[in-house]
């Protein structure tokens, strides 16, 4: 609409919206500052006890001397590499697994069970098996990020292909089609919107995925500096550690959602 | 063009067995446009996918005189990710005819049914009516001999569906096609086709044929025309309804 000449009531109307919208930054922002706020205050009037709650100077601190001491960049960046690897496996993977399923309807009856098994299997039960199998090092990690957010991706990715709509498939069939020609030019495009919340949600498991298998294992990365800091009870470390997590899984939602939005506009 | 002979057509599923259609004979001429009416649920869409060969019939015979088929369906089914002009490609794609020239074609056909301007927009951007002349122009597109209509209008509201109906086969004639239309509304029926063939419930068996000739070719003077009423009850009573 490039109508420019607007009533006033639609003035009106477009000025609430956007005051609305800004209510909510603001507000949002607020609580996030009073919440940071109250625990500093807190914690400097030794309401509560800053070595047990740490306090946001501390964590701000403790960046400072973590990034001095060059190790931050290391750990959040073996991290990522983790969170990110296992991410891209589980995904493709799953979705490859998924379109093989697809075309064998007899194969997607008999992988069933096992796929309801392995999702509700609580996948740290095998951390043991994964060390000896696997061993200590980035491999393990990784292999329990794919684990953990394998089966969602093959499980959402089915469902994407079986809600398409039934009058294209017949369509694609009426036109004969072929299996591949079907998945190519309708599947994977009409279930592109299903494809980006999965990702939604596998990025999530992913960060569990990744930081369970450094509780396990790890020698270095976030996950690493939670254990660490625990046993030896510095809780500023482990609110540093959880903090710079909160941000990047934050961020990497952030920009997923920004490609869904790009992606799916006609949708 | 194409002839049912004694076609019978048996469903089968876990619960046991549904005869859809029963001895089922009819022919279509080259060039006209013939509309099946039955009660809902007589197996009406069995007999175009029997006709397209999705089917197979378990006895009986479908003879075709040659050409292919083309799909028009009860919703547009357009891919919302696609322009309208893509969407228009998508048989050529599928059936690996996707050639300069061939596009050339859909694009110069689109442009004459009044589709110029709405190349490049989505399906999203268009109202119901122009979204189904784009379904017919997309059918039309990989260059059919026969036309499958099944109920390519119930999907629209009132008023839509007369416009559409007439442009559809105003279209259809124009480009000298064949068609066979399926519906369960009489009075698309007898202002759409030259001849109309009445089934019985299930399993659809052929009650009736009337050859339908009054008020030219022309969907509009049909309806006006006073032969249209006792068309109607004629047709109505047949179906028993």
């Amino acid at each position: 609409m490039k109508n420019n000449a607007y009533s006033a009531q639609h003035a009106l109307y477009l000025k609430k919206i956007k005051r609305n919208k800004i209510f909510i930054n603001v507000t949002r922002f607020a609580i996030l500052i009073l919440f940071l706020g109250i625990w500093e205050l807190c914690a400097s009037l030794k309401i509560i006890d800053p070595f047990i709650t740490s306090s946001p100077s501390r964590v701000i601190k403790t960046i400072g001397e973590l990034a001095v001491g060059g190790t931050l960049f290391y750990h959040i960046g073996i991290t990522l590499f983790e969170t990110l690897l296992g991410f891209i496996i589980a995904v493709v993977a799953g979705y490859t697994a998924a379109i093989l399923l697809w075309r064998s309807q007899t194969a997607k009856k008999i992988a069933e069970p096992y796929i309801v098994v392995l999702n509700s299997l609580p996948k740290i039960a095998l951390g043991p098996l994964i060390i000896i199998w696997i061993g200590t090092g980035y491999s393990a990690i990784i292999f329990m990020t794919v684990l953990v957010s394998i089966i969602v991706c093959i499980m959402n990715t089915l469902a994407g292909f079986s809600s398409v709509d039934p009058t294209m498939l017949t369509l694609m069939k009426s036109m004969g089609a072929s299996k591949t020609t079907t998945l190519i030019k309708l599947l994977i495009p009409a279930s592109l919107p299903s494809l980006m919340n999965t990702l939604k949600v596998a990025v999530g498991l992913a960060w569990i995925g990744s930081i369970m298998g450094e509780y396990i294992v790890s020698r270095a990365g976030l996950g690493y500096l939670i254990v660490y800091g625990g046993q030896v009870f510095k809780l500023d470390l482990v609110m540093t550690a959880t903090f710079i997590l909160c941000l990047l899984a934050g961020g990497m939602y952030a920009i997923i959602s920004l490609l869904e939005k790009r992606l799916t506009k006609l949708y | 063009m194409l002839e049912f002979k004694n076609v019978t057509f048996i469903y089968h599923s876990k619960e046991g067995e549904t005869t859809a259609v029963e001895k089922l004979n009819f022919k279509i001429e080259k060039g006209q446009f013939v509309a099946v009416i039955g009660p809902s649920g007589c197996g009406k869409t069995t007999i175009l996918s029997l006709a397209a060969g999705l089917l197979t019939p378990s006895y009986g015979e479908v003879i075709k005189g040659g050409g292919e088929f083309g799909y028009m369906l009860q919703r547009d089914a357009l891919f919302p990710w696609r322009t309208v002009k893509d969407n228009i490609f998508l048989p050529l794609e599928i059936k690996k005819r996707n050639t300069l020239e061939n596009r050339e074609n859909a694009i110069k056909l689109a442009k004459k049914y009044g589709l110029g301007d709405f190349l490049n927009k989505t399906p999203k951007e268009l109202s119901g009516g122009m979204r189904q002349r784009v379904a017919l122009i997309r059918t039309l597109a990989a260059g059919p001999e026969i036309l499958l209509l099944d109920e390519p209008f119930s999907a629209l509201d009132y008023q839509t569906r007369l416009e559409v109906c007439d442009d559809v086969q105003a279209i259809i004639k124009n480009e000298r096609k064949t068609a066979l239309l399926v519906t369960h509304d009489i009075s698309e029926a007898i202002a759409l086709s030259d001849k109309v063939i009445v089934l019985s419930t299930r399993p659809a068996t052929v009650v009736a044929e009337h050859d339908i000739n009054f008020g030219g070719n022309v969907p509009k003077h049909r309806r006006e025309s006073p032969e249209f009423a006792s068309t109607f009850e004629t047709l109505r009573k047949e179906l028993g309804i």
